[in-house]
């Protein structure tokens, strides 16, 4: 237990000793036979949600099981844009609840996740973009999001490099939100990592969850290659294979999972300092501290669980980002991966008990999961340690696919980033 | 980049000449099914790891929809077959089997 804390100080006196003194920032224990809670996957998800459930709820008996490295799935391949200016109002809550508790993570998590709040652009090239975002501000505003229409001049002015006459796309405006931006998506997982670590709670990696123990209908427990583990509450938080554990347990899910892709220019000078989303082709970019322009697009049409995508879509959407920012026409691109998302029909996540009692879900956070990390293992915490959903949960239930109920952000979105 | 057959027109037809269209053999429910059978249908997707059946359409060729066989886990192509076929066709079964000795078939 605990964990000597990260400061000036520390640096300094490590300074003095050659740097002998740092210990991990996790341990890395054999699973005990029993925990309240497991959860699967550690991502962002899943370690907020434990580190929550610690901090919040005080349930630290707990587990977190990981089949590879911690961070190395969606978390860890993700472009890492923060916003919260989504159209509907359960999901302006709990992407609202993230951003703001990204603004002092840092601070909560004694982790230096680098958030940057440098600013966001979701450009309208066309007439029905344009009416699209303008009733997404009127929205952010009844829901307390501060966001705001802007000019292409203001567009212009915050974006030299960006070409605002067309001729193809010309830029009609964008809905911008001035506390959106980015942050570093390792250092977000191993934070909460680190914090889950100092209370006590043991993660798991190199450990793959095999199957699901029922008995009458309740979770009793969990296969591994490292063993069979008792637990009295299990919380999947598996993105991309959520299909995959939710079969172990005996039930489906409304999830398909596709590959997304993300890729790099070599890096250059800073050219860019905001987050430009251009949705009608697809594309958005941002520039990272090391100087590489970060790229992503949309997804593929099919479903695929092999972290690689197809060709065509860093063609097709590195073609359309030229016309917009014409001078990266001569960049070279340095580096291409993907990442297997779950997609919801509605493009908005499930947060959820499940037909098997004391299972709970969390995933279809799709293309859009990293800027809800906070928010969404918040929302998770309180309804595992509760059994039921709090308010920022409460909409994001199963159920409302039974009853039609959807959180429509497909439309709202375009990409949903 | 993925090729698949196209069974109506024969041509070997690239990705992008081709509209993925999810997964195969639905059981359809509508008006007076239950609320369940209803949400199944229209949501419930099978997503395996593995052998997925699923529907394509050869949207910039002959513009019909087909059949296929395909790994999720690996994109290894089984085989292609008509859209006329409710279930997978045998000669499909058989590819996918010699294959994948594992593969439980097609539920
Ligand atoms: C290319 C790309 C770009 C993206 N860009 C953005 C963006 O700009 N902004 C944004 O907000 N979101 C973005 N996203 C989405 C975001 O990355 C995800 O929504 C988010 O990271 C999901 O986090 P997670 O913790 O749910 O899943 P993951 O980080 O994928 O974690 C799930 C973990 O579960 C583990 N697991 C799976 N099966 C098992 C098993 N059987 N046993 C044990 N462990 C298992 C996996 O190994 C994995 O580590 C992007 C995604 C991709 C792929
Ligand atoms: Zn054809």
């Amino acid at each position: 237990m605990g964990m000597r804390r990260y400061s000036m100080f520390a640096v300094a006196r490590e300074a003095l000793r050659f740097h002998a003194g740092w210990e991990r920032a996790w341990k890395s224990p054999e699973p005990k036979s029993h925990y309240d809670v497991i959860v699967v996957g550690a991502g962002g998800h899943g370690l907020a949600t434990a580190y929550y459930l610690g901090k919040v709820h005080g349930i630290r008996n707990v587990a977190v099981i990981e089949k590879g490295w911690l961070g190395g799935g969606n978390t860890g391949r993700n472009t890492t844009i923060i916003r919260s200016n989504y159209l509907q109002d359960p999901s302006a809550a709990i992407y609202e609840k993230a951003r703001s508790l990204y603004e002092d993570l840092s601070q909560d998590l004694n982790y230096n996740v680098m958030f940057s709040p440098r600013g966001l652009l979701m450009l309208a090239q066309s007439e029905h973009e344009r009416r699209g975002y303008q009733r997404t501000v009127y929205a952010n505003n009844l829901q307390g999001i501060e966001t705001e229409w802007i000019t292409p001049q203001k567009v212009k002015e915050l974006v030299p490099i960006l070409n605002i006459e067309g001729p193809r796309y010309p830029v009609l405006g964008a809905l911008y939100q001035e506390r959106g931006g980015t942050a570093r998506h390792d250092a977000v997982a191993w934070g909460y990592a680190r914090g889950c670590s100092a209370m006590g709670m043991d993660i798991i990696q190199q450990c793959e969850v095999t199957g699901v123990r029922t008995e009458g209908g309740k979770v009793v427990g969990i296969d591994t290659t490292k063993g069979a583990i008792g637990c009295s509450k299990l919380a999947m938080v598996v993105a991309g294979h959520s299909s995959v554990l939710a079969e172990m347990a005996g039930f489906r899910l409304p999830i398909e999972s596709m590959a997304l892709q993300a890729w790099v220019s070599e890096p250059i000078k800073p050219a860019i300092d905001v987050v430009v989303m251009a949705n009608l082709v697809h594309g958005y970019m941002s520039q990272s501290d090391k100087g590489e322009l970060v790229i992503g697009g949309g997804t593929d049409g099919f479903n695929n669980y092999t972290q690689r995508g197809s060709w065509h879509h860093v063609e097709e959407t590195t073609r359309a980002l030229v016309e917009t920012f014409p001078i990266i026409s001569r960049l070279k691109m340095l580096r291409q991966w993907g990442g297997i998302v779950d997609m919801t029909g509605d493009r908005s996540p499930i947060l959820s008990k499940t037909p098997v009692e004391n299972i709970f879900v969390n995933c279809g956070w799709g293309t859009g999961g990293f800027k809800s990390i906070p928010g969404s293992g918040w929302a998770m915490a309180e309804l595992v340690a509760k059994g039921e959903p709090g308010p920022l949960a409460a909409e994001f239930g199963l159920i409302r696919f039974r009853e039609g109920r959807f959180i429509d952000e497909s439309v709202a979105a375009g990409v949903a980033h | 980049m993925l090729i698949l057959h196209c069974p109506y027109c024969g041509v070997d037809a690239e990705e992008s000449e081709l509209a993925p269209g999810g997964e195969a053999h639905l059981k359809r429910f509508g008006p007076g099914s239950s609320d369940e059978d209803f949400e199944a249908y229209m949501f419930a997707r099978k997503n395996p790891k593995g052998v997925h059946f699923e529907r394509w359409r050869h949207a910039y060729g002959c513009g019909k929809w087909f059949l296929a066989a395909r790994c999720t886990a690996t994109l290894e192509v089984f085989g292609t077959y008509k859209a006329q076929n409710p279930r997978p066709h045998p000669d499909i079964v058989a590819a996918v089997k010699a294959k994948r000795p594992g593969w439980e078939g097609w539920k």
